[in-house]
């Protein structure tokens, strides 16, 4: 039922925890209901010179599919630019843990956690930094 | 000790070897049709039908010529509700029915209702258990009758049948129940309850698969159904249909076999079932009982894991065969009906684990599952971003949660 890469992201998966939501260069992004059975916590921690995800943690409440699903977006992510973590598409995680239909879900909300991370990154660094920070 | 672990003995049980051997000889030297009159064949076939009748009637207090064979309990839940139906459809029309009733029960009454029956779906109480009153309040003078279960095979809860009965023959409505769970792991006397029909299961009392009764009450009342099965007449024109002699006898012996064992039996899985609680509710914190406690079948536990999906729960513990109230495999994502109709939440529907302790499982299987779920539970939550928020003391209920 479960494919072997899937098996495998569920006993070791990679990248489990959590960064602190309040650093500057975090992003953090939260997706999924635990009504439906499935959460999802993606965060990255951006390079802010070079725009480099260097850290990406996972934590989630779901099916092996979707533990597998974020865990392999928390691989995929680490070294990658916020442009290129965005063309990360749902179908290359269903390729890559050959998902069956009834799991697609699974990945839609890796892609949708991804996404809703980076946006919060983004939208933290749009805000002025505190005046302590700005300081040299 | 071997594994996987055989912990599903709600949705099937294995043959007890006792039954095969009884069952065998009926495959080949005693191949006979019962309803064969002429010859010594059809005579020992039916014998071992009327023996097979003897044991089954003897275990619920019925009489032999009460029992009417059938392929299995949905065929007999099907018989009784719209044999009745049909039967005493100048009477009235009206069914009572619960919420957490069998897909054979419900979807039988459904088929009805687009025939014109009115059915009433009683709910149930947070216990899981029906309110008598409003099963009172239900009944008009078109109700002909009541189906509840006897015990539910998700959460194992025992309804209050004696009281259920009394209602129903003081307002002279037909009670049927839909008894699988609950033949032959708990004393069931069809006159103390004032049961009129009741759908028995052979497969999940360590008999065969495929077979299965109905009991129809001959006496005050005599209940009449009208068949579904049209042919030979078989049955006393109730279910025709060649009597499946080996799985009859297979019935007929598992019966007798719960019979004699069923109150030590009972004892040891009550005390199985209390040692498997117990070591998950020490070892692990919000933890559940899905149902009542008190009023509960011997081998059965249903718990809900806050905080870890049930799937991913039973993919941690892949050598134990358990059942989840989780349907994520489906393609609805519903969580069980029967815990919905508890009123507990579908996140908490999402974590629950139905656990059925049987004949063949020890207390060393017990031990080992309690610990495979122990440590499981906690790596799951050691992943759960829900588990880390709660502990961070974030309400849930108060997340706003984002989805498509």
């Amino acid at each position: 039922m479960y494919s072997e890469k899937v098996l495998d992201h569920y006993s070791n998966p990679r990248n489990v925890g959590s960064l602190d939501k309040r650093d500057r260069t975090v992003g953090t992004g939260m997706v999924g209901a635990p009504e439906c059975g499935d959460v999802m916590k993606l965060q990255v921690k951006v390079n802010e010179e070079t725009g480099v995800i260097e850290d990406a943690k996972f934590k989630t409440f779901g099916c092996g599919s979707a533990i597998a699903s974020s865990s392999l977006a928390t691989e995929w992510l680490k070294g990658k630019t916020l442009d290129e973590a965005l063309t990360i598409r749902n179908t290359d995680i269903v390729n890559e843990l050959s998902l069956p239909p009834v799991k697609i879900h699974c990945s839609v909300l890796a892609e949708d956690a991804i996404r809703a991370a980076i946006e919060d990154y983004r939208k933290k660094q749009a805000q002025p930094q505190p005046l302590e920070a700005a300081r040299p | 000790m071997k594994t996987p672990i055989y912990l599903d003995n709600h949705a099937t049980t294995p043959v007890d070897p006792r039954v095969l051997d009884a069952m065998l000889p009926y495959f080949q030297e005693k191949f006979g049709n019962a309803a064969s009159r002429n010859h010594s064949f059809g005579w020992e076939a039916e014998k071992a039908v009327e023996d097979a009748r003897g044991k089954i009637a003897a275990l619920i207090g019925g009489q032999p010529k009460e029992i009417v064979f059938t392929s299995g309990a949905t065929e007999s839940d099907n018989l009784a509700i719209k044999g009745v139906a049909e039967m005493y459809a100048e009477k009235g029309n009206h069914i009572i029915t619960a919420v957490t009733e069998h897909k054979a029960v419900l979807d039988t009454c459904k088929r009805l209702e687009k025939r014109g029956c009115r059915v009433t779906y009683l709910p149930v109480q947070p216990d899981g258990l029906i309110d008598l009153n409003r099963l009172r309040e239900a009944i008009t003078p078109q109700t002909i009758l009541i189906s509840v279960m006897y015990a539910n095979n998700e959460i194992g809860v025992v309804q209050p049948i004696a009281e259920i009965g009394r209602i129903a023959r003081e307002k002279g409505v037909l009670f049927h129940s839909d008894a699988v769970q609950a033949v032959g792991k708990i004393p069931v006397d069809v006159n103390a309850g004032n049961l009129d029909l009741v759908s028995i299961s052979g497969h999940k009392i360590y008999g065969p698969k495929g077979v299965g009764a109905l009991w129809v009450r001959r006496r005050n009342p005599r209940v009449q159904l009208t068949a579904q099965m049209d042919g030979g007449g078989h049955e006393r024109g109730m279910r025709s249909g060649t009597l499946n002699v080996p799985g009859i006898v297979g019935l007929g012996e598992a019966c007798a076999i719960c019979q004699k064992e069923m109150t030590g039996e009972a004892a040891r899985l009550s005390e199985l079932r209390d040692r498997l609680k117990r070591k998950l509710e020490t070892e692990l914190d919000e933890v559940y009982v899905n149902g009542s406690m008190e009023h509960r079948l011997p081998g059965s536990l249903n718990m809900s894991f806050a905080f870890v999906e049930g799937e991913s729960l039973l993919m941690g513990i892949n050598d134990v065969a358990v059942s989840s109230g989780s349907a994520c495999t489906s393609a609805t994502l519903e969580p069980s009906y029967v815990l919905k109709a508890l009123g507990i939440g579908d996140d908490l529907a999402h974590t629950s684990i139905r656990f059925g302790i049987g004949r063949f499982n020890t207390a060393e299987e017990i031990d080992y599952v309690g610990n495979r779920v122990v440590d499981v539970v906690r790596k799951l939550r050691a992943l759960s971003p829900l588990y880390e928020m709660a502990k961070e003391g974030v309400d849930l209920k108060k997340v706003e949660w984002v989805t498509e």
